[in-house]
């Protein structure tokens, strides 16, 4: 099969950003597209002696990973007009397939949201329902997918940034193992957290995405030196004799039922294929908000401070001294959440309150890993959880910060534990997507993949009615 | 454990971020209660618990205390905003007043 060249592939994208209407009288999850430099980069991928693995893909990128022609802004108008120097590693692997960069994508600002309401380009648009937020932080990158504008876009992770915004718009989110994937060019947020995920029209799209940017980079230390699998052999691999955690904590009383009668229907599908499936408990599940709020805040007042207008992007000049300068520039040039954020990180890390918060938070974290360490070492292979306790919700709908950052509840754990996980479309309630989402080992997303593949096709058409 | 304007003011100070009167307010409110809601933390036991930063990965790798150079795509001075005789031009450090504040 040859596909569609690069040129047509390119030129399908743009027309469909024009159809959707995907700038900010729309969906607004375009901040940023060049229609002739990409038109020129898809040429010249056509004119390869061989053809590139991902020609036929051109793919949208997160705003807060660098890329040379077009702005990285993270949405913020502290970084307004930045333009890279240096490409981040994903996307030079991604241009290297043979995909080309069609539009950076909105996102929360600095990635700190859930739905993103947070961007200073104003927020995005739910594709399948126009009243509703696409989730966060990045909303643009599914958006983007969910609109058809591309199959596949990269998104970033810090608490299912990728896996929460993909089960709102009703497509794939990938977070890769912490480690898997360079984050040279991915703008820090919490280091010890963050991690670039794939936003996937289906699992084939995500695991090829996925496949294409992991592995060991020099320019990141804590990328693995590990051989990458290929993830869409993954396709082909039978349920039998697999064994499906479900955890009691991520089914709780609250939950919309609606919501937990998809995910018995998804778990009964895999039952299907021949998995097992086994009550597992990760007692530490609750604790887990409470923890992602203090260790990822403390992480983002440190790596934000080098915004402090004479390196980057905005400055607000004055005659009144360096300090008032630092002081002006960051208050005007950080919006509201990450403003809370960073001084909320700064509470938790000052003199007096490191131990009873940051360090207390570690600990708990660790408790956190371990719950996942004993499920798997207890013959789990893979666990299965709603992506979100409910499906998206309207603009507006949630004004107080901690409501909205139990949107994260089901998660973050994965993130403070760092092992990898998928969201895939599991069925509909009201007409809104709803995300099942499965988790294996470290460094297993093969194992991810393959429960993933198996449940996509179990489900069929079922997953979007 | 709850916060007040004065340690507002105090961290804000501390992450070079200037607060008006009207956000201060707001600010503690919605610090507080965030704080509340971590206080279960401190009903865990974890006297036996051993912490680490990031969880998961492998132990870093030892490696040359060099790397390779990436590629930067536009010049350093493409790149400053403001330069002259070929230095860059930063905003002036402190005012008489920032020395006497800081004393």
């Amino acid at each position: 099969m040859t596909g569609p060249t690069a040129v047509d592939a390119v030129t399908a994208s743009f027309a469909r950003m024009e159809t959707v209407r995907a700038g900010a009288d729309g969906l607004n999850c375009v901040l940023w597209s060049d229609r002739e430099r990409a038109l020129a980069q898809a040429r010249a991928v056509d004119a390869r002696a061989e053809r590139a693995p991902l020609a036929g893909y051109p793919v949208a990128v997160k705003d807060n990973i660098a890329t040379l022609e077009l702005p990285t802004t993270c949405a913020s108008r502290i970084l307004e007009g930045y333009v890279s120097p240096y490409e981040a590693t994903v996307v030079s692997r991604l241009r290297a397939a043979g995909s080309v960069v069609v539009c950076k994508t909105n996102c929360d600002e600095f990635a700190m949201g859930s739905s993103n309401e947070n961007s200073a380009y104003g927020p995005v648009r739910n594709p399948v329902d126009c009243t509703r937020v696409p989730g966060g932080s990045s909303g643009g990158s599914a958006a983007a997918v969910a609109a058809g504008i591309v199959r596949i876009a990269l998104g970033s992770e810090t608490g299912g940034s990728v896996r929460q915004p993909a089960a709102f718009c009703g497509v794939v989110g990938v977070k890769p193992t912490y480690g898997r994937v360079s984050r040279f060019g991915l703008v820090a947020f919490a280091s010890s957290l963050d991690q670039v995920g794939v936003v996937g029209r289906t699992v084939d799209d995500a695991a090829l995405g996925t496949e294409v940017i992991a592995g060991r980079d020099p320019y990141d230390s804590t990328s693995a030196d590990r051989p990458v699998p290929r993830y869409r052999d993954a396709a082909s691999q039978p349920m039998r004799g697999i064994i499906v955690g479900r955890p009691a904590e991520y089914f709780p009383p609250s939950l919309d039922p609606r919501v937990a009668a998809l995910c018995d229907r998804a778990l009964d599908a895999l039952r299907a294929q021949g998995a097992q499936v086994r009550d597992i408990s990760l007692p530490h599940t609750d604790l887990a908000i409470p923890v992602y709020y203090i260790v990822a805040p403390a992480e983002a007042s440190s790596n934000l401070a080098r915004f402090d207008g004479v390196r980057y992007g905005l400055r607000v000049t004055g005659d009144d001294g360096l300090r008032a300068m630092y002081e002006r520039t960051r208050s005007r040039g950080f919006g509201p959440e990450v403003t809370r954020r960073i001084l909320l990180g700064t509470y938790v890390l000052s003199a007096g309150y490191y131990d009873a918060y940051y360090k207390k938070a570690q600990e708990v974290r660790a408790c956190i890993t371990d719950d996942f360490r004993r499920a798997f070492a207890s013959g789990v292979d893979v666990i299965f959880t709603p992506t979100t306790p409910s499906p998206a919700f309207e603009l507006g709908a949630k004004s107080d910060p901690y409501e909205m950052y139990l949107s994260d509840i089901f998660t973050c754990t994965g993130n403070l534990a760092g092992v990898p996980a998928i969201s895939i479309p599991i069925g509909r309630v009201g007409g809104l997507p709803v995300g099942g989402q499965l988790i294996t080992r470290h460094f297993d997303e093969a194992g991810m993949f393959a429960a993933a593949y198996a449940l996509e096709h179990a489900l069929g058409d079922e997953a979007h009615r | 454990m709850a916060v007040t304007r004065d340690d507002v003011a105090h961290i804000a100070g501390l992450a070079r971020l200037a607060i008006s009167d009207d956000r201060m307010t707001e600010l503690v409110e919605q610090l507080n209660t965030i704080l509340g809601h971590m206080e279960v933390l401190q009903q865990v036991d974890t006297r036996h618990v051993e912490t680490t930063a990031q969880e998961g990965n492998e132990a870093l790798p030892m490696r040359p205390d060099a790397g390779p150079r990436f590629e930067m795509h536009r010049t350093l001075e493409e790149m400053a905003p403001d330069m002259r005789d070929g230095f860059f031009l930063v905003p002036r450090l402190a005012t008489h007043e920032d020395v006497s504040d800081a004393s």
